[in-house]
Order: C-alpha cells, then structure tokens, then sequence
C-alpha cells in the first residue's frame, strides 16, 4: 500500500511539475498569509506585519528548493539538464561527434553481425527436442574416423547397443526422379530409417510420420514431404495426405508434412523424405557403406560412456564378421550440433574474433579522441568548477556525455549490423543456404540486440572515466592557466600514444590474419587438381528403375549418350564417370591384390567407372601404361587403370602395372593394372589424394553417370543443348548440373568458407587499418600543435626543416615500430587459432607478414607526413610570440 | 536540541538528530486530526508552552519529505479563514512510524533527564 502510495506521489511530482509547483506557491502564500493576518491581530500596523512576515518567509525561493529536493525531483533535473548539455555539447563539434559516433557504429555494427551469425550457428538451440542428447554416430578405422555405415551394420547396432533411446539412419544419396505425365524429374530429397524424426524429436505438421516397420520391404512406399516442398511443388493443398507421386518408378503415398522450421542440415534442401528399403544391392552387402547415424542417448548416459559400449558392439562385429568389418572396430560419437555445424564453427569464431579486434580498436579511437577533446575542454572544466560545480557534479555530466555518446553509437551500429547481416545471408549462395538452414530469415535478434547494448554500456563506462580521471588527477586551477602544460599533459599524451599503438598492433595482426587467409583461397584455388578445370562442364543423369537394368542396356545408353552429346557443336570431347571429380569423396570399394596377403592398412580406396574417353576428357596425366580402349568390353580380359596415390601405397617399390587385383566382393574376377594417372582431386579440395581405382565402363556399366563435356569455348547455351540431345534418347532421363568444373572448384565448401572469411577478415583489417592510422594521425598532429614553442625554439637555434621532419616522423614511426613488434608477436597467437582454416600456408608467411608491414609503413608515413608538414612549416618568431 | 529546534530559522539544514524530532512533532501533531502547515507550526508553539517555534523554512520541507516517504499524505480543504489550504493526514505507515519514534525519544529524554539530574 505504502508503496504504491510513494510511487504515485513520486510520478506526479515527475510529470504534473506545473500542478505540482503552483500547489507550492500556493501553500507557502498561505502560510505567509497567515503570519501577516497573525503580526495584524496583535496589533502591529500591517506595513510592519508585513514586513515581519516577510522577514520570516525571506528566503523563499530556497525553501522551494528545499522542498523539491525533499520530493525528490533534483537528480532527475539534473540529469534532463546535462543530456541537454551533452547533445548540446555533441553538436557544437560536429566532426567530433560524427567521428566518434561512426567510429563506434563501424565497431558495434561488426561485432553485431558477426555475433548474429554466431547466435545463430552456435547458441540457438536446432529445432529438435532436448538436442543436447543427439549425437551422429560414424564407424571409425583408422584413418576414416567419420565412416559412413552399411545397413547390415546399422541393423546390428540398432539391436545390440544399451546406451541410445533410438538409434535411426538416412542414406547418403541425395535425389529421387519423380515421374509425371509430362516427363521426369530429379527432386531433392533422402531416404531414413522408420524412426529418423521421433529420434529428433519432430512431428509433422500435417498427417503422420514413419510407423515403425514402414521401412521394411514389404511394407507400402510413403513419402513425408518437407514443408517447402510441400508448398512449391503442391501448392500447400490439404488434399495431399493420401496422394500417389511416382518416385524411382514406384508408386509412393505421401503421409506427412513437416514443420516449417524442421531443418536438417546435411540435407537442408531435401524436399521428398522416404524410407530406407533393405531391397538393393547395397543394402545386403555389409562392405557397402552408404549410411550416417543418428542417435539419443538415454538419460544419464554420457558420450563417453555411449562410445565404450558401441566400441564393443564394433568389436563384437569386427570378431563376427572379418571379411567386411576389418580395421572397423570402434565407433565414432559426435554430438549433433557439432557434426551439423562442424564445418562453420572455427570460421565463425575467427571472425568473432576479428570483429571483437575491431570494435576494440574503435574504441580506443574514440577514447584517444576524448582525450584530446577533454584536453581542449580543460579550460572550460576549470571555470564550471570555480564557480561551483563540485566534483561529482562534474563527474555526474561527464558520465552522460559518455553515455550519450555510446547510446548513439549502438543505435546507428544496430541499424548497420541488421543491414549487415542482411547483405551477408543476401551473398549466400542458394545452394550453400541449404547446407546451412540455420542462417535463414536471419535478422537482428533479441540476444544480439542485448548483446550490442551491453558493449556500449562498457564503453560508454570507459568514456566516462577518461575525462573523469583526467579532471581529478590534475588539480582543476591548472586549467585556468595560459598555455599550461606540465606533468599531466605529457602523461595523458603518452597514454592517447599507447592506445595508438595498442590500434596499430590490432590491426596489424587484423592484416595479417586477412593476408593469411587470403593467400590459403589462393593455394587452395590453384591446388593442383589433376586435369584442366576451365571449359568443362558437369551434368547429373539420373532415370527410374526397370528401363536400364542390364548391364548391356546401360553400357549401349551411355554410350549414344556421350556419342550424341559429343556431335553438339563446340564440344571437344565427352567423358561419363560414376561422380565427377572435386568433392565426391563417395563411392568406395575395397580390393585385394592377387598373390598377396591382405593389407594391414585399410583396403578401402575411391571406384570409379569411367567411359573410355574420360580420361581424355579431363585432361587427366597419364603416368605410366595406357587409357582404356574404345572398345575395352566384357569380351576383353578384365583391366583396371589406378592413381598414383595408390601405386604408391598399395605398391611400395614394385611396379603395379601388369599386376591383378580383384574387387573384395568379387574374387573371381581379377583385373590387371594397365595404366597409372597422376592424381586427380576425388574428394575435398584441402584433403590429400586418396587412392583411386579406375574401372571401364564398358566392363563394368555405371547407373546414373555423370557426363562430363569439355568444350572448345564457353558456352552459355551448353545446357540446353545437352538436355535437348539426351531427352531425345529418352525424355525421362533426368539432368541436372551444368557447372564448369572451375565453378565447381571455386563454389566448393572448402573454398567457400575460405573466402568468405578472407573477404571478411579482410573488410576488418581494411577498417582496423584505416582507424590505426587515423589514431595515429590524432595523436602526431595533437603533439604538433603542444609543441609548437618547442619546434618554434628549435628552428630558431638553427635546426633545419629536416630535422623537424625527422622529428615528427621519428616520433611516427617509434610509435609504429612499437605496435608492428607487438602486431608480429599478437598475429603469432591469432594465426595459432587460425590454423585450422589456413591452408598451403605457414602461419608465418614471410611473404603475408613483410606486405603487411609494407602497407602499414607506407599507410603511417602518409598519415604522418601531414602534422610534420604543418610542424616544419612553423615560423618560429610567431611560434615564440604566442608564448 | 531542543533549542536548535526553536532555531531553525538561523538554520538552512537543521542536522539529523534534529530533523527527527521535528518529524515527530509533526507526525504528533497531525495524529490527532488534519492539519495545514500553518497550523501546524501554530499547534506546537501552543503545546510546548511557547518554547518552541518552527520556522517555515524547516517545517514545508519536512512535510514535503514525510509525504514521499509514504508517512503523510496532503489534501486541498477549506481552511477555517474560508480558503484553500493544503492539510495534511497522518497515514497508517505514518502512524507506526510516529509510535516507534516516540517511544525511542522517550527512552533517550528520559536517559538524558537521568544524567543531567544525577551527574
């Protein structure tokens, strides 16, 4: 009661001031009234009543103010008061305060959306339930410790683990054909185990999800769609549920839609979600890897206890089955988030960094120029102070002008740092979107709002205790007194020349860190890959099961395909493989060697079935032996062409050629080793080479090859024409693709993430750069202007414009060395964190580091040589008389 | 103390101990019925046989102070000369307020009449 009392009491008295105040005069007038009426009854004449009155009531103006300080009202006057001073105070310097304030937004506005994007990689939780029991379970060997798992495996785990609630699958190929009136196309989408969404814990929409045993063969195909599919392709009809699409050839009734905000990463285009079959060929084959996992841990189960029982589950199979499960003894777990973000998170954290680097620097820059700002204010300070402002009073003003700078600063930040991580989701790419669902509709949220006000309210704390610290360490007076400089000054200079070089050491390592970056895109760009990338295209075919089944049926198909394609106008030659090269570390076999016992290392290296103009397509080097003939049919002796990588290993100090290996899964069938190609880059660009075998097409046909096309010039209708050649032979073979080869290498993750953190990093040590220098020229052209009687004597004894120069600049460039010293030794430490990212670099590129110094000196002598201008241009007879 | 209430008027800021007494005075005072500042003033002169006198310039801001803090509250009324004056009511927290501090004052007048008679 009481309380609500107060504080009704207390906002009248804030916004009824008018009211409030007239009811004081009124009250007072009364009383005065009173003691006159009073002094008249008792009988002295009403001019001395009067008078006797007014003596008692005479300071009236500070009994109100005694008054509204009783209720009060003061501080909050006070505070109105100097917000309009410190606004007042702002726009008086423009150039001051729209330095610091943009100086601060650039800062604030990085943080903040980097910190957007961190928020949303690494701190939002995934849409699905209790996330932090999730983990991504691999088969580990040595060397492949994330492997993929065949079915057979997974059925096993699924029975013998203790340790997960569930424990669910999707398969690693990504498309299906959906076949229409009109013709077939390639849809995006994968096939999971029965219970793949109750282990994430998602429940669809609309109708149903998997029930268990839906994923057995002899239950009825369903398909859950995704909910952007369901709209794009659908047209978000109800009536779905029940309908019948044709996928792969069969009929397939779609049951369910998921939630909107479901998002699966690994799959974060897949449109069409079916069930795994256990009915190819791939899935009774143990050997057969085509699997991830995904699990829940039972409660109080940690990771650690989870990865010693699957190790004996892996171990229990490896005794079980030796042939296929050799060097498989142990499992690999990975909490979800960080297999799903895996790739992101040190980029991220790189950039958080770099972001935190320039707001620091900004900072500095905006203390440097409130040190100079209250320097030139010290006169000002004095003389508030010796007409009465106290200490605290200052202080109190000091701590508003700070706040309000910083309040100004983290506005205008937040409005670039929404704007900024618009224009950054805006640059990526659609297809590297879908690899990272998490960004998308990405925006300015609660956090990072709270989290850019929190760093303005700490600066704006540091703000204000420059000035304060200033005004109370040297005695006030002081201010009042003609060109008075003194101890404090040059303690306060050689404080605003440290944060300089703090700005300059910041930057470099900024630089340094973008250089670095900048030079792995480039390595890995120009990595060497094995054939000429620029004018050859890519297209994905794919068909329903039941027209190409024979393996004559698919050597004769591929075959018009490339014969057809190859007879376009510009195209040099046509080549088909199981998967193109760059990225596809897919597609394994393992394989014994005839007359020799089993390998100690893992036998598993990357197949390949390729047409025999393949390799003369790419471009690819022959090393020793021969290409595949044109006509290198199963009427021929078996033959096989492998990578060096392989020769190597597999055959240490013996020639491989004319030696017969033989697939684990087919020991009948031996093939010799006819030819040996330098590398060509299968898998990520950053990885070594694996081991490659390479196996005719005509011996042993692909279904769904890949064609590759390398063509006399670039050509932009490419595409159309290839489409247009194949739908003759059949228009329901689906294509996709298209990209050049270069395209391919430049859009690939490990190149993506690259430059986009170089660009980043870049645009970073690009404004670090410019706020170094713009400190550094703050600070030179303040001393200047302090030294100017000293400058002024000097040249007046005879010192020559060149040892003013030299002054200046010497002064320049101590400050500089210092902070490049510091720089070598901070960038040391950040390219540490860097490493994992770099790549074909040391961390100490002396290339990288010498540029960076390069720029820096050339960048602070240009910043410099403008005071040491002004300085050696002083006349000394005026610089002496203003003395 | 006593004294340096009566002279107030001298005194822009009377201290602490003092600025007690008068806002128990005043919280007497108004205990028994509504009152404005004048008559408050008037009412205790009277009551404390013309000894104490307080001055405006210490009794509005005390008012204005025990009415923030919740122990009096202020209403406008017609005063018994036929005119608006602003009367202020003793409120329960006020009340509570008003007890314990006159019991603490009478333990330490007490103790204090005990010293000055005896030593």
């Amino acid at each position: 009661m009481r309380f609500i009392a107060v504080l009704r009491h207390r906002l009248r008295s804030l916004f009824f001031r008018g009211k409030v105040e007239r009811e004081l005069d009124e009250e007072l007038q009364y009383h005065l009234d009173r003691e006159i009426q009073q002094a008249a009854a008792a009988g002295a004449a009403p001019e001395d009543a009067r008078y006797a009155a007014l003596q008692s009531i005479k300071d009236i103006e500070q009994r109100k103010e005694e008054c509204r300080d009783a209720r009060g009202l003061n501080p909050i006057d006070n505070i109105a008061q100097d917000l309009r001073y410190a606004v007042r105070q702002l726009r008086k310097n423009p150039i001051f305060a729209c330095t610091a304030i943009l100086v601060l937004a650039l800062g604030i506005s990085a943080a903040a959306t980097i910190f957007g994007f961190v928020e949303a990689a690494l701190i939002t939780p995934l849409p699905y339930w209790d996330q932090s029991r999730l983990v991504a379970v691999f088969e580990s060997s040595p060397g492949y410790p994330r492997g993929w798992l065949s079915y057979q495996d997974f059925a096993d785990w699924q029975r013998l683990n203790k340790v997960f609630g569930s424990i669910d699958a999707y398969a690693l190929n990504g498309s299906f054909t959906l076949s229409t009136s009109s013709g077939a196309q390639q849809v995006p989408g994968t096939r999971v185990s029965a219970g793949f969404f109750r282990t994430l814990g998602v429940k669809p929409v609309l109708g149903r999800d998997f029930r268990p045993g839906e994923d057995s063969p002899a239950a009825a195909r369903t398909v859950v769609l995704s909910y952007a599919g369901w709209q794009k392709r659908f047209g978000g009809k109800r009536d779905i549920l029940g309908r019948s699409l044709t996928l792969n050839g069969y009929p397939t009734i779609v049951i369910g839609v998921l939630p909107k905000r479901f998002q699966f990463a690994p799959y974060g285009g897949a449109e069409f979600w079916a069930t795994l079959r256990r009915t190819d060929a791939c899935e009774q084959d143990r050997g057969c890897h085509n699997l991830i996992t995904i699990a829940r841990m039972k409660d109080g189960i940690s990771i650690e206890t989870a990865s010693a029982d699957m190790r004996s589950v892996a171990q229990q199979l490896q005794r079980q089955y030796p042939e296929t499960n050799r060097d498989s003894g142990a499992a690999n777990l990975v909490p979800l988030r960080d297999f799903i973000v895996g790739d992101v998170r040190p980029i991220l954290l790189v950039l958080l960094s770099g972001a935190g680097a320039l707001l620091l620097i900004a900072c500095l820059n905006v203390t440097a120029l409130l040190l100079a700002r209250s320097h030139k204010r010290r006169r000002e300070i004095a003389v508030r102070g010796a007409i009465g402002a106290s200490l605290s009073r200052l202080f109190h003003q000091f701590a508003i002008e700070a706040f309000a700078l910083a309040a100004a600063g983290c506005i205008l930040g937040l409005l670039f740092g929404e704007w900024g991580i618009r224009l950054l989701t805006g640059l990526v790419p659609a297809g590297k979107m879908e690899s990272m669902p998490y960004l998308r509709g990405l925006g300015l949220s609660p956090i990072t709002i709270v989290f850019a006000c929190c760093i303005s309210l700490l600066a704006s704390v540091v703000f204000a205790i420059i000035p304060i610290a200033r005004t109370s360490m040297a005695p006030m007076l002081d201010g009042l007194k003609e060109g008075a400089r003194g101890m404090a000054g040059t303690t306060w200079r050689r404080f605003g020349s440290s944060l300089v070089v703090v700005e300059i050491a910041l930057a470099m390592v900024l630089m340094v860190s973008g250089g670095l970056l900048g030079r792995s895109l480039y390595q890995l760009l120009h990595v060497d890959v094995g054939f000429r990338p620029d004018q050859l295209a890519y297209f994905q075919t794919s068909w329903a099961p039941g027209k190409y089944e024979t393996d004559q049926q698919m050597i004769v198909l591929e075959r018009r395909i490339t014969e057809d394609v190859g007879r376009l106008s510009g195209i040099v030659s046509v080549g088909a493989t199981t998967a193109p090269p760059v990225d596809s570390a897919w597609g394994t076999a393992s394989f014994h060697i005839v007359g020799k016992a089993h390998h100690k290392t893992n036998n598993e290296v990357i197949n390949r079935q390729v047409s025999a103009g393949y390799f003369r397509t790419l471009q690819a080097r022959l090393w020793k032996g021969r290409y595949f003939g044109p006509r290198e049919d199963a009427s021929k002796p078996l033959v096989a062409i492998v990578n060096r990588t392989l020769a190597k290993r597999y055959f240490p100090g013996e020639d491989p050629i004319g030696q017969q290996i033989y697939y684990d899964w087919a020991p009948s069938s031996p093939m010799e080793i006819i030819g040996i190609i330098e590398d060509v880059k299968e898998g990520s660009l950053e990885g070594a080479n694996w081991p490659a075998l390479y196996v005719p097409n005509d011996q042993r046909p692909v279904a769904w090859p890949a064609i590759l096309v390398r063509t006399s010039s670039e050509h932009a209708s490419l595409f159309s024409q290839v489409l247009a050649a194949i739908h003759r032979i059949d228009p329901f073979i689906t294509v996709s693709g298209g990209e050049t080869m270069s395209e391919r290498i430049d859009q690939s993750p490990s190149a993506y993430f690259r430059r986009s953190a170089a660009w980043m990093v870049g645009v970073f040590a690009a404004a670090a750069l410019l706020l170094g220098v713009v400190g550094l020229y703050g600070v030179v052209a303040y001393s200047v202007s302090q030294r100017t009687q000293e400058i002024g004597v000097r040249m007046a004894m005879g010192a020559q414009r060149s040892t003013v120069y030299r002054l200046i600049l010497g002064e320049a460039g101590r400050l500089t060395a210092i902070g490049v010293i510091l720089g070598l030794t901070g960038s040391l430490a950040a390219t540490t964190m860097l490493r994992s990212i770099l790549f074909g670099v040391r961390f100490w590129d002396p290339v990288t580091v010498i540029g960076v110094v390069v720029v820096l000196g050339l960048s602070t002598v240009f910043a410099t040589f403008i005071p040491a201008r002004r300085a050696a241009s002083i006349n000394p007879v005026e610089a002496l008389r203003a003395e | 103390m006593l004294l340096s209430v009566t002279e107030v008027r001298q005194l822009s800021k009377p201290t602490e101990l003092v600025q007690g007494t008068l806002d128990l005075l005043i919280l007497k005072t108004i205990a028994l019925e509504p009152m404005h500042g004048w008559a408050i003033a008037q009412r205790i002169h009277q009551i404390s046989g013309d000894v104490l006198q307080v001055g405006q310039g210490a009794l509005y801001p005390a008012l204005h102070k025990l009415e923030q803090n919740g122990w009096i509250r202020s209403e406008w009324s017609i005063s018994e000369n036929n005119r608006r004056a602003k009367y202020y009511t003793l409120t329960r927290a006020g009340r509570k307020v008003m007890e314990q501090e006159a019991a603490q004052w009478e333990r330490l007048s007490a103790a204090i009449s005990l010293i000055v008679r005896t030593a």
